[in-house]
């Protein structure tokens, strides 16, 4: 930790504090350049016997989900471990949200702990904003509604560099249910932000008309993939075909027309998932399954840029240093 | 007539001098001084003597006729802790109204002579500003059975609509029409096609593409009001259309209106000032329905507002109580005050900047909705009750919490700094607020 100390000295003075990561919008360039050098002097780390760092020693970080989740709450929860933070996770079943709480009343009975961060996953759109209006914790967005998901589009970054070794001028083609998808939103954000190019892919009623304005290309045929280097395939919900949705005539006619199968894919083209997922719908499992698929290591990424989002928030500035001189000294 | 109910109090007796009298109905624009003799105008001119009436300094203030809000919400019955017929009431004075029109969606719904009696008792012993209540169309705004309307009529309605909720049945809003002279009262509708808008948060298009919201198409209001003015004009009956929002809307509200039907058309002050980029602010105060929309949509509607496409501006006050609108904007109720801002609100977004010109802005928010629902449009004339705004065009205040005499505050304009402020209004002959 001293060390630490010594190192940050020498840097130039860091620019103002950033409280929240509650969108992608919230990113410079910089900044993710930044966090994905800090996720790799991480990963460095997790190879080691060792595995837990003392960076976040003594802090406090509150993991709050109303919305079923496996790799994010998992990998927030141990994000938080592998720095030596003390983690509290709060589901909404079982909770006071069950008698009829408020978000606001139970995110003010949580601060009243001080916990320095808060990590919140909501159904709603914009209610990180509200955490992030009422408490005085870092707030980080774990994904709200179908508004923003900026963890997944980090690590997605993060995998797409490690497997590809750049992401500026790399094509990706994001398919399926765009309108939906926070997923999508955020990654579009995330991947124009850094020069790639992006088309999306899917059935016309499940991509919404403006969505280009994000600096992406729009296609409804499946031949679009053909170009891209990475093939990223989002979940097909299946409750957006009951009756009134109507989005898609059947999930056979989806698999049939914009299914990711062997077939459609090309030699060295990767392909990315964010999970869960279901195959067989959006994705052939020959392809889920095969050596081009990056979805290990998309969880595998999510810890360590988990890790770099909470480092990064409650130390600030440039990190990267810093944080390989924290693995030294553990 | 239609009628209107306030508290029963006598006439004011007022001199208000050296004000920029302002009615372009009655053909009045110059600096003369008002007299009120027992709340009627007894007589415009110079140096008029006080004759022990209360004196009012108008000196660079203008007096125009007072403002009509055709769309307000006082939750009462129902929602007695957001808003209720003596606070709505004291903010429409505070706001420069003296009259306005309530909404029948509370609960229980004003739809029966027995409820819309309990209310026109209440207005009597509580309303600071004369109101007129609006009956449901629809037995519980259901959009299944008529009301019975000339009922509702003889017990004091002062028009008909179901607003919250679209008339889905065209032959539900068919029947509505047909039937309305029997009551002698308009027939006002929310457009909204409930299978188009179904779930939406905002308007469609590229903001709620770039936040993720679900989208309430700009087709969801248009599709609606082409079908009710061609029902008015099969029926050859008078339609108000509440609220719009959408480009489209105008222009089918102005070919219907070349073409002969007595359609009448309103706006509200947040869809004339916002667009749907203040949606990116994920401000529980800027969710409304209809939803803000484009840029485009709003230069139509202020080209409507200029040309009298659309008549009146209408505030929609939509008061909320603060735990409800305290939570993620997709969970919370659409709908804002604008009672206390409307006038401030205008003049500074539209007339300040050159939009719209002052006089087209009073007459919008005075004669313009008087008309739409039949009512005696507010004038500058000797005989004339006196009902009457004294605005300070000019001067600058912060909207904050405390300011609203509105049980709620969920106010678009919370923080902003405003130009222009009533400092005086008379409702029916008596003074209902002074600062």
């Amino acid at each position: 930790m001293t060390e630490i100390r010594v190192i940050r000295e020498e840097l130039p003075p860091a620019r103002p504090r950033r409280r929240h990561l509650l969108s992608i919008h919230d990113l410079t360039r910089e900044d993710v350049e930044r966090l994905l050098a800090t996720a790799r002097a991480f990963e460095h780390a997790s190879q080691r016997e060792v595995k837990k760092l003392p960076t976040l020693r003594g802090r406090t970080v509150v993991n709050l989900f109303f919305e079923a989740s496996t790799r994010t709450s998992s990998s927030f929860e141990l994000a938080a471990k592998r720095l030596s933070a003390d983690v509290m996770s709060v589901k909404a079943a079982g909770s006071s949200v069950d008698k009829g709480e408020s978000l606001k009343d139970t995110v003010l009975t949580l601060d009243a702990y001080s916990p320095d961060v808060i990590v919140i996953r909501h159904p709603s759109i914009g209610a990180p904003q509200l955490v992030a209006s009422v408490s005085g914790a870092h707030v980080v967005n774990a994904g709200d509604g179908k508004h923003q998901h900026p963890t997944q589009a980090l690590l997605d970054l993060y995998t797409i560099r490690e497997e590809l070794g750049r992401i500026e001028g790399v094509h990706v083609a994001i398919v399926g249910d765009v309108l939906h998808s926070r997923v999508a939103r955020s990654n579009i954000q995330a991947l124009v932000l850094c020069g790639a190019r992006v088309t999306v892919v899917g059935p016309p009623t499940l991509v919404p008309r403006g969505i280009e304005t994000m600096g992406c290309e729009v296609s409804t045929d499946i031949g679009a993939i053909a170009d891209a280097d990475v093939v990223y395939v989002l979940r097909m919900q299946r409750e957006r075909m009951q009756a009134g949705a109507g989005y898609v005539p059947s999930l056979r006619e989806y698999t049939a027309r914009w299914g990711v199968t062997p077939e459609r894919l090309r030699p060295g083209q990767k392909v990315m998932h964010p999970g869960p997922m279901n195959r067989g719908v959006e994705i052939d499992p020959r392809v889920a399954d095969a050596p081009a698929s990056l979805i290990e290591a998309q969880v595998r990424a999510g810890l360590v840029v988990r890790m770099a989002v909470l480092y990064d928030l409650l130390t600030h500035g440039p990190a990267a240093v810093p944080a390989a001189a924290a693995v030294e000294v553990a | 007539m239609i009628p209107l109910f306030a508290q029963d109090l006598p006439g004011e007796d007022v001199v208000l001098r050296g004000a920029r009298v302002l009615d372009p109905a009655e053909g009045v624009d110059a600096v003369l001084d008002v007299r009120v003799d027992r709340g009627l105008v007894a007589g415009l001119g110079l140096g008029l003597a006080a004759n022990g009436h209360r004196v009012v300094d108008g000196a660079g203030l203008v007096l125009a006729p007072a403002f009509v809000d055709p769309h307000v919400h006082l939750r009462t019955p129902g929602r007695e802790d957001e808003e209720t017929i003596e606070s709505g009431t004291l903010a429409a004075a505070a706001g420069g109204y003296c009259a306005i029109l309530a909404m029948p969606n509370s609960e229980p719904v004003v739809d029966s002579a027995a409820v819309l009696s309990s209310l026109v008792e209440r207005a009597r012993s509580e309303a600071v500003v004369p109101v007129g209540f609006l009956a449901a169309i629809s037995k519980r705004q259901a959009g299944e059975k008529l009301t019975e309307m000339a009922e509702l009529a003889d017990a004091g309605a002062a028009g008909f609509t179901d607003d919250g909720r679209p008339v889905a049945s065209p032959a539900l809003m068919r029947r509505a029409l047909q039937y309305s002279p029997v009551a002698g009262r308009r027939v006002a509708v929310h457009c909204e096609e409930p299978s188009l808008s179904h779930g939406g948060q905002m308007h469609e298009g590229v903001v709620s593409a770039q936040l993720g919201f679900a989208g309430y198409p700009s087709l969801a209001e248009s599709v609606m009001v082409e079908r009710d003015l061609a029902i008015a004009a099969y029926e050859r009956q008078p339609v108000h259309l509440l609220h719009l929002s959408a480009r489209e809307s105008v222009e089918a509200l102005s070919r219907a209106q070349a073409a002969g039907v007595a359609a009448t058309g309103e706006v509200t002050p947040h869809h004339l000032c916002l667009t749907d980029e203040a949606v990116r602010s994920l401000d529980a105060n800027v969710k409304m329905n209809p939803p803000l929309r484009s840029a485009d949509d709003r230069e139509a509607l202020l080209g409507g507002l200029r040309d009298g496409t659309i008549c009146a501006v209408a505030t929609d006050h939509a008061p909320h109580a603060r735990h409800e609108k305290d939570v993620p904007f997709e969970e919370a109720p659409f709908g804002v005050t604008g009672l206390e801002t409307a006038f401030a609100a205008l003049n500074t977004h539209l007339v300040a900047p050159g939009l719209l010109r002052l006089e087209t802005l009073l007459e919008r928010m005075s004669a313009g909705p008087a008309r739409a629902y039949g009512l005696e449009p507010p004038r500058i004339a000797v005989g004339a009750p006196a009902n009457l705004v004294l605005l300070d065009t000019e001067s600058p205040w912060r909207v904050t919490e405390d300011c609203f005499r509105s049980r709620s505050a969920n106010s678009w304009l919370l923080g902003q700094t405003l130009r222009g402020r009533v400092r005086l209004t008379m409702a029916a002959g008596r003074v209902v607020f002074a600062a």
